[in-house]
């Protein structure tokens, strides 16, 4: 099991954060379940670059390192550094497609 | 008692004041915003800088709300440069209205060129007036790649003291890169695209208390204009002393804000409804 970080000022104990929250992220991580459940009985097909990414950030979650969710919300960014030349749309799709447009 | 320091208001109705008011919100400011749609000319922005300077401060005032606002051209209508310039050239004629605090909410929204370029258009008006700025970093997968470039473009004005910026809508893995910059940070409190309650006061457990604060940026989509009390009662559920509480919803927010010389959070008695109107 990891370490949690060093500057963590939660004044829960172990106990209670479980106590306190392990209700609440059974019924989390049942929707996940369901969620792929539901991705596989519609049909057939390849995953796109959302689930690719859904299933990477999956493995984050179990590998028993800390700072999980920074490392997801890293996962599922644009790595870029430079401006797109045009905004193609107004919205994001919550994961980063590496087929977008380039700058 | 708390601040709401991002709040579109325009977008909600009076029941919501009602209930933000009963959850002891005595403050609050709004950035200039997206409507849901592109407006069809500046005119529209001129009528919306009037809706945000005259009328949403007497409705708020009816529950006893002190209301504030930020203006600009909001980076999802900013790929027009010409019309976003337009729009710019209309806000120095609203900065003397007495619930202007500043330039926002700028910044990107898909990291493009002209987004950039029109941000640094606003920069340049809060860097000439000596205001304060409120960003807006973009959602979901652009906001690492545009929170940098944002931080980057800031820095090319050096007039601009971080200690007077505020970077919205951090999460885990912008957090640190805007605090080590000496920026301000926002955590917006979304149901799914942002931050939840929990995540908020992670985040606050990790990387302290300072230059920090929490908003609902209740809007017309999936938001919560009470976010804010939420994130309260879960501070106080894991125990957090009430001075932390206060510091990051109350105290915090206004001592940011107060640097604009306008920002009031002073106890306001609710006013009759005008009924000339």
């Amino acid at each position: 099991m990891s370490e949690a970080p060093t500057n963590a000022a939660c004044p829960m104990n172990r106990t209670q954060v479980v106590d306190a929250y392990f209700m609440e992220h059974r019924a989390r991580i049942l929707d996940l379940a369901a969620f792929l459940d539901r991705v596989d009985r519609a049909g057939p097909g390849a995953d796109d670059f959302r689930m690719q990414a859904f299933r990477a950030a999956l493995s984050i979650l179990g590998d028993g390192k800390p700072e999980r969710a920074r490392r997801v919300l890293e996962l599922l960014s644009d790595p870029g550094t430079e401006p797109v030349a045009k905004a193609g749309m107004k919205g994001a799709t919550g994961a980063h497609d590496p087929k977008a447009g380039k700058a | 008692m708390y601040i709401d320091p991002h709040v579109h208001m325009v977008s909600r109705n009076t029941d919501d004041y009602v209930r933000m008011a009963r959850a002891g919100c005595v403050a609050i400011t709004e950035p200039a915003f997206w409507a849901g749609y592109d407006r069809s000319s500046p005119q529209g922005f001129f009528d919306y800088f009037r809706q945000l300077t005259e009328f949403e401060p007497r409705r708020a005032a009816q529950y006893g709300i002190r209301h504030h606002t930020w203006l600009c051209i909001n980076p999802k209508e900013a790929e027009d440069p010409v019309f976003a310039r337009e729009v710019i050239g209309l806000i120095p004629g609203f900065l003397e209205k007495r619930n202007v605090l500043g330039i926002g909410e700028i910044g990107l929204n898909k990291n493009s060129r002209n987004e950039l370029e029109i941000l640094e258009a606003h920069l340049q008006l809060a860097s000439d007036h000596g205001l304060l700025v409120l960003v807006h970093t973009p959602h979901l997968e652009d906001k690492l790649k545009g929170t940098r470039l944002i931080l980057d473009a800031i820095r090319r004005f050096p007039k601009l003291d971080a200690g007077r910026v505020l970077i919205d809508h951090v999460e885990e893995h912008t957090a640190k890169l805007v605090l080590d910059r000496g920026f301000w940070c926002g955590m917006t409190l979304y149901p799914d695209t942002k931050c939840t309650p929990q995540r908020a006061v992670d985040i606050i457990e990790c990387y302290g208390s300072e230059r920090i604060w929490m908003n609902s940026a209740g809007d017309w989509g999936h938001s919560d204009p009470i976010a804010v009390p939420k994130a309260q009662m879960e501070m106080r559920r894991r125990g957090h002393l009430e001075s932390l509480v206060r510091k990051v919803t109350f105290e915090n927010p206004e001592r940011f804000l107060s640097q604009s010389g306008r920002f009031s959070a002073e106890p306001l008695r609710p006013t009759a409804p005008d009924i000339t109107r």
